[in-house]
C-alpha cells in the first residue's frame, strides 16, 4: 500500500506551527516512514504534485490571492486539517478586524498603494471546508502528533474540548486567580499547552482559543473585581486569538 | 510503652511521630506549603511541615498567611486531596503490542509503596471512605484502588479551626474524626498533642514512642478543641438537601446560576469524592503500539456525557444540576450517602466564587410565587 502524501501549507503566520512539525525530532523518522512528506517547503525543497491525502494549513487568509490560494488547496486535498490559531481563528493579525486597516497600511508603509489586502483576517473555515481544526499559539507537539497518529490509523485524534483549569488540576498546579489574585483566562479557555503559564505562576493568556461552551461574560466580572478595568479586559481577550467569535465578542462589549 | 486501640496519650510534638513512620519504612505524604498553598507531597522530617501558617479562604479566594509560630496544624485543607494518591488523575491500565496473529496485553506496574497520611483532617478521611464505597461497592471492585488503600496508613489531625469555607459540622463528618484513622493528634491549645490510637498498624508505631497516657481532663481539653472548630462554622449545608433537590428539577435558580457558572470543572476535580474519568486508547505513529489510560474527568465536560450522536448535557444549566444533584441527592440513592463531606474544596477553588450551600439554600427557599 502507498504511503499517505502529506503536504504543509502557509498562509499569514509567524512559522511556529511548522516549526512544532518540525520540532518533533523524536517522531519526525516514524512520521516520515509512515508518510510521503509530498509538500513542506519548511522542512525540503522537493516539490511532489497532488492530490494529498493530507494537508496541513498553517496561517490566515488575509489577501485576495490566499483566498484562491486555499480554494485550489481543497480542491487538491482528501482531508484538510488546520493547524495553530492563526489558521482556526484568524491569529494576533486578526486585530485589524476591529479596526481600519487601511488606517495601519497608511502609517506603516511609505508606500501604502502597492499593499494589496483583505480587510480582515479570517480563519481557514471561512473560506473552504476544513475536517479538523487543532488549536494552539502554537500547536502542541503532543496533539499534534496525536492528530498525525489517529488520522493515520482512521480514528478520531484525542483533543478535549474542555477548559485549561481542567490541566491545572490534572497537574496539581495550585490555581493563580484563587490563591494570587491573578488574571486568568484558563475558564475559558481551551486545554492544551500542557499547563504552560499557570504551573509558572502566570494567567493563561488564551493561546489555545475559546472552550466549548465558554462563559466569558461571567469571568470577565471576576476579572474586573480582581482590579482590571474595561479596557484592560477588552484587551486581555484580544491577541492570538482576539478573532474567535467568543473572544471577539466579549472584548468588543468592553469597548 | 506499648500502645493499645481505644487508648489516648500524649506527646509534645508530631516531630517523634513522623520519624518513626519513615522509621518503620513508609513514604510519608503531608501538607506542605507550595505556590501559595497547602498542598501534598513527600515529607522527609517533620520540618517540612508548614508549621506557624494558616489560611484565609472564602469563594474564590484563598491566601496562605503568617500565624502564630509555634502552632504547627492552624491551616485546613487546600486544593488538593489524597484522591490525587489513591486514585491518580492520570494512569496507565493497560499497553497492548501487534503481533502476527493479534496482539499482546501487559497490564501496567502499580508503583504504590507503603505510603503514611500524615495530617488528614476529618473530612479527608470521609471523603477517603466515600471513594471506598464508589471503588468497591461489593459488586466491582477497583483492583489498583483496592492495593493503594490496603497499603496506606492514616494519621489524622483534628482540626483546631474552621476555614470560612468549611462546612463539615453540618454533614455529619467533621470537624473530629471519630474513626478511620489508625492514629489520631488533637493539638492542644496549650501546646502538645493528644494521640489516638486508632487500629494495630497505629498501637505498633507509636508502641515505638515515648508516649504519656492521658487523663480525662485532657480527652475533655481535645474535645474542646474540635467543639471550638465547629462553633466557628459559618457556612451550613440545608437540612433534608437531597430531597429538596430531587423535587425541585424546574428551579429557576438553575438557570440563574449557569449565568455565574463556567463550566470550568474546578469545583469537581478539586472534590475529593468526585470520582470521573475517561478512558482513552492511544496508538503511536508505527500503529504497532496501543495504551490504555485513565483520566480525571468531569460532568462539566461536553465530551463525558457524548452518546452516539451528540452530548446529553451541551448546556451549563445542565452540567452544574448534574453535578449537584448527584452529588447531594441522588448520591445516597447510588452509595447509600452523602456524596458531599463538606470540605469547601469547590467553594474557595471555583474562579468565581459559586458556593454549594447558597445553592441549596437558593432552592430550598420558598418560592416567591406570587410573580413580584
Ligand atoms: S490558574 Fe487559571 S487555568 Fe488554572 S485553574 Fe486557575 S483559573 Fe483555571
Ligand atoms: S462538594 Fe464541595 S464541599 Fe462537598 S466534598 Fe466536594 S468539594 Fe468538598
Ligand atoms: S461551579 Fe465554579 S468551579 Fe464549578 S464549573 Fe462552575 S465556575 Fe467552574
Amino acid at each position: 500500500m502507498a504511503k499517505p502524501k502529506l503536504a504543509v501549507w502557509k498562509f499569514a503566520s509567524c512559522d511556529g506551527c511548522q516549526l512544532t512539525l518540525l520540532d518533533c525530532e523524536d517522531e519526525l523518522l516514524d512520521i516520515a516512514g509512515a508518510i510521503d512528506i509530498a509538500h513542506f517547503l519548511e522542512a525540503t525543497s522537493k516539490i511532489e504534485g497532488g492530490p494529498y491525502d493530507v494537508s496541513l494549513v498553517e496561517g490566515s487568509v488575509t489577501t485576495a490571492h490566499d483566498a484562491e490560494r486555499i480554494k485550489a488547496i481543497r480542491a487538491n486535498s482528501k482531508v484538510l486539517i488546520t493547524i495553530g490559531a492563526c489558521a482556526t481563528a484568524g491569529g494576533i493579525q486578526s486585530l485589524r478586524n476591529f479596526a481600519d486597516v487601511t488606517a495601519f497600511t497608511s502609517q506603516v508603509y511609505a508606500h501604502p498603494e502597492y499593499i494589496s489586502t483583505l480587510r480582515t483576517s479570517a480563519p481557514i473555515s471561512e473560506h473552504v471546508k476544513v475536517d479538523f481544526e487543532l488549536r494552539g499559539c502554537p500547536v502542541s507537539k503532543h496533539q499534534l502528533i496525536e492528530l498525525i497518529a489517529a488520522t493515520l490509523a482512521g480514528r478520531k485524534p484525542h483533543v478535549p474540548r474542555v477548559s485549561q483549569c481542567v490541566e491545572c488540576k490534572l497537574s496539581g498546579t495550585v490555581c493563580v486567580m484563587v490563591s494570587k489574585g491573578e488574571p486568568c483566562l484558563g475558564p475559558v479557555t481551551q486545554a492544551g499547552c500542557g499547563n504552560l503559564c499557570p504551573s509558572h505562576g502566570r494567567g493563561c493568556y488564551g493561546c489555545f482559543g475559546p472552550k466549548e461552551n465558554p462563559n466569558p461574560a461571567a469571568l470577565s466580572m471576576k476579572l474586573k473585581e480582581h482590579g482590571m478595568i474595561g479596557r484592560q479586559v477588552r484587551d486581555f481577550y484580544r491577541s492570538f486569538n482576539a478573532g474567535a467569535p467568543d473572544f471577539a465578542e466579549e472584548s468588543s462589549s468592553h469597548e | 510503652m506499648p500502645a493499645a486501640v481505644g487508648e489516648r496519650y500524649l506527646i509534645e510534638s508530631p516531630e517523634p511521630l513522623v520519624g518513626a513512620l519513615l522509621l518503620a519504612g513508609y513514604r510519608v505524604i503531608g501538607p506542605q506549603a507550595g505556590d501559595g498553598a497547602i498542598v501534598y507531597d513527600e515529607i522527609e522530617a517533620a520540618g517540612a511541615l508548614p508549621r506557624g501558617l494558616t489560611d484565609e479562604q472564602s469563594g474564590g479566594h484563598y491566601r496562605l498567611k503568617d500565624g502564630d509560630p509555634d502552632r504547627w496544624f492552624d491551616y485546613v485543607v487546600g486544593p488538593q486531596s489524597i484522591k490525587k494518591y489513591l486514585f491518580p488523575a492520570h494512569q496507565k491500565l493497560w499497553s497492548a503490542t501487534r503481533t502476527p496473529d493479534g496482539f499482546d496485553i501487559s497490564p501496567a506496574g502499580d508503583d504504590y509503596p507503603k505510603t503514611a497520611f500524615f495530617g488528614m483532617r476529618a473530612c479527608e478521611i470521609a471523603a477517603m471512605e466515600i471513594q471506598d464505597k464508589v471503588f468497591d461497592n461489593g459488586q466491582f471492585a477497583d483492583s489498583g484502588y483496592g492495593r493503594r488503600r490496603a497499603n496506606s496508613l492514616i494519621v489524622a489531625v483534628q482540626c483546631a479551626r474552621s476555614a470560612e469555607t468549611c462546612f463539615c459540622a453540618s454533614m455529619n463528618t467533621g470537624p473530629r474524626a471519630q474513626s478511620g484513622f489508625d492514629i489520631a493528634l488533637t493539638e492542644l491549645d496549650e501546646g502538645g498533642f493528644l494521640v489516638e490510637c486508632g487500629s494495630e498498624a497505629g498501637a505498633s508505631i507509636l508502641g515505638g514512642l515515648d508516649l504519656a497516657g492521658a487523663l480525662d481532663g485532657d480527652w475533655e481539653a481535645a474535645l474542646d478543641v474540635t467543639r471550638n472548630a465547629a462553633a466557628m462554622q459559618t457556612r451550613r449545608m440545608v437540612g433534608n438537601v437531597a430531597e429538596v433537590l430531587r423535587e425541585h428539577l424546574d428551579h429557576p435558580r438553575w438557570d440563574e446560576v449557569a449565568d455565574r457558572c463556567l463550566s470550568c470543572a474546578n469545583c469537581t476535580l478539586a472534590c475529593p469524592t468526585c470520582f470521573c474519568s475517561d478512558v482513552e486508547d492511544v496508538t503511536d505513529l508505527s500503529g504497532d503500539h496501543a495504551e490504555r489510560w485513565r483520566t480525571w474527568d468531569s460532568c462539566f465536560s461536553l465530551d463525558f456525557s457524548y452518546i452516539h450522536g451528540g452530548a446529553v448535557r451541551p448546556s451549563t444549566k445542565s452540567r452544574y444540576r448534574q453535578w449537584m444533584t448527584h452529588k447531594l441527592s441522588s448520591w445516597h440513592d447510588q452509595f447509600g450517602s452523602s456524596g458531599c463531606v463538606g470540605c469547601g474544596r469547590c467553594i474557595a477553588w471555583c474562579p468565581v466564587g459559586i458556593d454549594i450551600t447558597e445553592e441549596a439554600a437558593a432552592i430550598a427557599a420558598p418560592l416567591d410565587v406570587t410573580g413580584e
